[in-house]
């Protein structure tokens, strides 16, 4: 039963990774990109981490990918994305895509210290060790938790200043001096 | 019970569609939708090898990825915008402002 969830799961996640890939329209991308992003989280419920499936439905498709289609609307990128590929001499990219595939499926199918790592598998326990990870999180890991929340704020400041344009400064300084000059 | 194999194969599988679309699309936004992909594809990695060893840090590792891609994702679409304000295209070959 496990495995037939996990099929149809991986199947859907690998037929939409690619449909982000070939899309045309941007658009269609993202929203192809949020039904893989929903099969993940699904297969991290399989795999006994629920609540790392909720946080993966929480930022990624309610943060992340919510931001990259606003950044798609309201830019107006439709024009922008009618050549699909690189037109010119993609072969270098196609060689080392050749090559990485390569790798991996050798690695996966030949390395002993892989083999011995991965038995059949486990079973899922019943009760989900939120309790523990919470512990691991707050005490063991506390100050990469920290530095985490300081790397965000620093994120979002720089975007702020990314995106604030030059012309919002220009209105923001003519509304300052008349005002001055009044008084 | 499903082998844990099954989850490495289905995240080199998902690695290697990400690499497709960072090294062949020319739209700068499906190159970031395609890193987001890889970044996934890493974290099922991290969460499979923590459920077969029975070892919770793979959970907080993944958590970890999480955060700092939300990070990561918020930086660049600031400086999408800002190149689409300064009138560059969107597209990867003539994003060159740096002499890349």
């Amino acid at each position: 039963m496990e495995q037939a969830f996990f099929l149809l799961l991986s199947a859907v996640a690998v037929g939409a990774g690619l449909l982000v890939v070939i899309a045309r329209d941007p658009i269609h991308s993202a929203l192809a990109l949020v039904a893989c992003l929903v099969q993940i989280a699904a297969l991290y419920v399989l795999l006994g981490a629920p609540f790392l499936a909720v946080i993966q439905i929480f930022v990624y498709v309610g943060a992340v990918m919510v931001l990259f289609l606003f950044v798609i609307m309201m830019l107006d990128v439709r024009k922008e994305a009618q050549a699909r590929f690189l037109p010119k001499a993609p072969l270098p990219g196609l060689i080392v895509l050749v090559i990485l595939a390569g790798e991996l499926i050798f690695l996966l199918l030949q390395s002993a210290r892989l083999h011995a790592v991965m038995g059949p598998g486990q079973p899922v326990s019943e009760q989900p060790p939120v309790a523990e990870l919470s512990l691991l999180l707050f005490q063991e890991y506390l100050l990469p938790f920290e530095v985490a929340s300081v790397i965000l704020l620093v994120a979002l400041i720089g975007a702020v200043v990314l995106a604030r344009s030059d012309e919002a400064d220009k209105n923001a300084a003519q509304r300052k001096a008349p005002r001055g000059a009044a008084r | 019970m499903i082998p844990a194999a099954w989850y490495l194969i289905l995240a080199a599988v998902l690695f290697v569609i990400g690499a497709a679309g960072v090294l062949l699309r020319r739209n700068v936004l499906i190159v970031l939708m395609s890193l987001e992909l890889m970044l996934n594809s890493v974290t099922i990695n991290l969460v499979a090898f923590g459920h077969v060893l029975q070892d919770l840090r793979g959970q907080i590792i993944a958590i970890f990825i999480i955060a700092i891609t939300a990070a990561e994702v918020a930086v660049a679409l600031g400086i999408l915008v800002a190149l689409l304000r300064n009138n560059h295209s969107l597209e990867v070959d003539e994003l060159t402002v740096m002499k890349g």
